[in-house]
């Protein structure tokens, strides 16, 4: 039983860690996600860029079925993704999310919101969630403000005690939606420094960024969203130095030139 | 002046407020209890709950609580046979019978109170809390519940302190609480308007302090963003 686990576990890590296969969305008249394909293999670092309103913070979300799709197939670690109940809840405990307004748990303490799941969800007990909660605060910078509640924290701390919280649950894969956009300008690059880091310790990673210096530095890999589709893929250099669609040479016209 | 309230000792004035006070106590515990779970139902994924929860609220809160109350002793008992497990003891039955009833129709208003409450947790905390892996039970009851109390204690005070009042009620099917003694003095003694006075100043003595407590405390425990 735990052989076969194991072999499955082989066969996965030289595989897709994430896939969508024509995946569809609509808001209402709005077709958010135009037959999205798009595969993430594991220990890949994707940047996902685009104006406002191109569907890929909804593409994000429907990874972790935040959103749900209207068609087409999403995969993880060659599991599909299941239906609201316990099989949808085992398989979030997998997919570390991070949000632009950060949810923390307004009620709980920074230590509270980084054990609750651990304990909740992968059943340990309260005194090894907290020993990890406490070195993946140190990790992230915030060791100091565990025994404080999130409103006391700036911006960039409480994202990093997110990305712990997020990280205590030992995802397979982190999703980023927007992690720096609703921060203080100087905040920024304290929790890039963090996100910087996971992706070189190989964590595999899916970023809706604003932040084209991280999506320089830190990608594997440029997708390029645009009116719900995604209009070009590419490696950073490529993308930045000779992007090949209009859409994409004119969004970069706009923001790369002030 | 006060010389006739010496006349009446089964119930005296105080044993029939600490009726009152046991009427209010065991009603506001067993509304709180299946207001909570009104309310879980009302925002619950499934369709069949949240119609239930939903049906319930407009019916129960839209019947006179005498109606109710009134119910449960001609209806569950002597049609129906409820005795509440106090088939010879009719002070116990009754007793019970209008906790029942009064559980009923609280809970409605608890339920309303507790949902308004849910509206107030910005939606970002369940999705994060979904997000960790936490099921539909355990985001309710561990991020979403704690943080809508706290925004809800003033209204579950309102809540409280119309219970308070509303256990009155229970004097229509004979319960000795404050308001059937009341009118047992009304109609044995001369001074009518002490004796109102007298019951009025009681329930502000029990009301007042309640309103007082859960303002602060809602105030201390008011969860900061």
């Amino acid at each position: 039983m735990t052989e076969v686990s194991v072999a499955k576990e082989d066969v996965a890590a030289t595989g897709d860690l994430v896939v969508l296969k024509s995946v569809n969305k609509h808001f209402g008249a709005l077709h958010v996600l135009q037959d999205i394909d798009l595969t993430i293999a594991r220990g890949e670092v994707v940047v996902v860029i685009g104006p406002s309103g191109s569907g890929k913070s909804t593409l994000c979300r429907t990874i972790n079925r935040l959103e749900t799709i209207d068609s087409g197939s999403i995969t993880i670690d060659g599991k599909p993704l299941p239906h609201e109940g316990k099989e949808l809840a085992r398989l979030r405990a997998d997919v570390g999310m991070v949000f632009q307004s950060f949810n923390l748990f307004a009620h709980k303490t920074v230590l509270e919101n980084v054990t609750l799941g651990q304990v909740k969800v992968r059943k340990k007990d309260k005194k090894a969630a907290e020993e990890r909660a406490r070195a993946l605060l140190d990790r992230v910078g915030v060791g100091a403000q565990a025994e404080k509640y999130p409103a006391q924290l700036s911006g960039g701390q409480q994202q990093r005690v997110a990305i712990a919280r997020a990280l205590a649950m030992e995802p397979k894969v982190m999703l980023f939606d927007e992690p720096t956009s609703a921060l203080d300008p100087e905040m920024i690059n304290e929790v890039l420094e963090v996100m910087q880091q996971l992706a070189r310790d190989g964590m595999t990673m899916i970023v809706v960024t604003h932040e084209m210096g991280f999506a320089r530095s830190a990608a594997n890999r440029v997708v390029f969203m645009a009116d719900g589709r995604i209009v070009e893929q590419a490696s950073p250099d490529q993308f930045f130095s000779n992007p090949r669609s209009d859409r994409a040479k004119d969004f970069l016209s706009k923001i790369l030139h002030h | 002046m006060f010389d006739f309230l010496s006349n009446y000792d089964d119930p005296s004035l105080l044993g029939a407020f600490w009726v009152t006070v046991q009427l209010t106590v065991f009603s506001a515990v067993g509304s709180l209890v299946w207001g909570t779970l009104l309310a879980a139902m009302r925002v619950s994924p499934v369709p069949l709950m949240r119609g239930f929860g939903t049906a319930y609220v407009n019916l129960v809160r839209n019947i006179p609580l005498t109606v109710i109350i009134v119910f449960t002793s001609l209806g569950l008992a002597d049609i129906f046979g409820v005795t509440m497990g106090a088939r010879d003891d009719f002070d116990l039955m009754y007793f019970r019978l209008a906790v029942l009833g009064l559980v009923a129709y609280t809970a409605a208003f608890v339920c309303e109170a507790i949902r308004s409450g849910i509206n107030t947790v910005p939606v970002g905390q369940a999705e994060a809390a979904r997000a960790l892996g936490l099921n539909f039970g355990q985001v309710l009851r561990l991020v979403v519940l704690p943080q809508a109390f706290r925004s809800v204690i003033g209204p579950l005070a309102n809540v409280l302190i119309a219970l308070t009042k509303n256990t009155t009620v229970a004097a229509t099917i004979g319960v000795a609480e404050a308001a059937f003694l009341m009118k047992g003095m009304i109609e044995n003694e001369a001074q009518t308007l002490l004796i109102g006075a007298v019951f009025a100043f009681g329930f502000v003595v029990l009301t007042l302090p309640t309103g007082l407590f859960l303002n602060w405390l809602s105030k201390r425990l008011a969860v900061k963003r």
